[in-house]
C-alpha cells in the first residue's frame, strides 16, 4: 500500500459552504478511485506568501490517503486543474518516515518537542570564512594522485570563495 | 597559583573559535522534513527567501537535498515566497 498526501488551496472568495463542498468532492473522488482516507486536515484560511490569481489568501486542505497504486493521481490532478475553485494543488507520495511523522503529529508528539530541540540549534552564522576541508583519507595508492589534484582545486575554489566574501 | 578561572580576559577568549557545524537532522534523528511547516523551513532560507548552502547550514548532503525539495514544495503551495525582501 502506498500513502499519498493531496494538498490543495481553495479560493477564499467562495462562501463557507461552497469551500466545504469543494473539499468534499475531492474526498469523494478519492474514495471512488479506491483510496481510503487516513486523515483529512483542514488547515483553514491562511495568508499566501505571494498573490495567486489576484488572491492573497486561501483555504488549505490536506488529505492523506492510502491506495494500492498511484493511478488516481493523474485523474485527481486533471480534475483539480480543470476546477476554478482550486488555486493550487500538490500530490505527494509519502515515504515510511512521512507516514510516521504524520501519525506522530496527529498524536501530538511533534510540535513542542521539535521546536525545543531545534529552536536552540539555529545554524551558526558568520562562519563562512575558512571552512575546514575534509581531510583526504588515503584509500588507494593510485587514488592519491587524483586526490592531490582534487584538494588543490578545492583549495583554489575555497580561495576564490573567501575573496568574494571579503 | 591562579587557575584559569581567575584570569580575567579583556575580550571574550571564545571569539574567533569556530564552532563545529553539524547536521541537525542526523543529530536529532529527524527523518522526514514536512513541507507544510513553513516556520521550520524558515531556518534554512535567508532574508531574500533563498535556500542557504550546505556550508552554512552544515546539513549532510542527504538532508540538504530533502530540505531543499521541501522548501520548493512549500514555495509552490505559497507557504514560502519565491522571492522577497526582509523575510526575517
Amino acid at each position: 500500500m502506498r500513502n499519498y498526501e493531496v494538498t490543495f488551496i481553495v479560493d477564499p472568495v467562495l462562501s463557507g459552504d461552497e469551500i466545504k463542498a469543494t473539499a468534499q468532492t475531492y474526498v469523494d473522488q478519492l474514495t471512488s478511485h479506491g483510496a481510503t482516507i487516513v486523515h483529512k486536515d483542514e488547515m483553514g484560511l491562511r495568508q499566501l506568501a505571494y498573490p495567486i490569481n489576484k488572491r492573497t489568501s486561501g483555504v488549505y486542505y490536506c488529505i492523506e490517503v492510502q491506495v494500492s497504486n498511484g493511478e488516481f493521481v493523474e485523474k485527481i490532478e486533471l480534475a483539480m486543474r480543470r476546477d476554478d475553485r482550486v488555486i493550487r494543488f500538490l500530490c505527494y507520495r509519502l515515504d515510511k518516515f512521512g507516514v510516521k511523522y504524520n501519525e506522530d503529529k496527529r498524536a501530538g508528539k511533534i510540535g513542542k518537542t521539535k521546536s525545543k530541540s531545534e529552536g536552540d540549534s539555529s545554524a551558526p552564522k558568520g562562519v563562512t570564512k575558512t571552512l575546514g576541508k575534509p581531510k583526504p583519507t588515503p584509500v588507494k595508492k593510485e587514488a592519491i594522485k587524483t586526490q592531490a589534484k582534487m584538494s588543490e582545486s578545492k583549495a583554489a575554489v575555497a580561495a576564490t570563495v573567501t575573496e568574494e566574501e571579503e | 597559583m591562579a587557575s584559569r578561572d581567575d584570569i580575567k580576559f579583556l575580550s571574550n577568549p571564545k571569539i574567533g573559535n569556530q564552532r563545529k557545524k553539524y547536521c541537525r537532522f542526523k543529530k536529532y534523528g529527524i527523518k522526514y522534513i514536512d513541507y507544510k511547516d513553513p516556520d521550520f523551513l524558515l531556518q534554512f532560507i535567508n532574508a531574500q527567501g533563498k535556500i542557504l548552502p550546505r556550508r552554512i547550514t552544515g546539513n549532510s548532503l542527504k538532508y540538504q537535498r530533502k530540505m531543499a525539495s521541501s522548501i520548493k514544495r512549500a514555495r509552490h503551495l505559497a507557504m514560502l515566497p519565491y522571492v522577497t525582501d526582509l523575510l526575517k
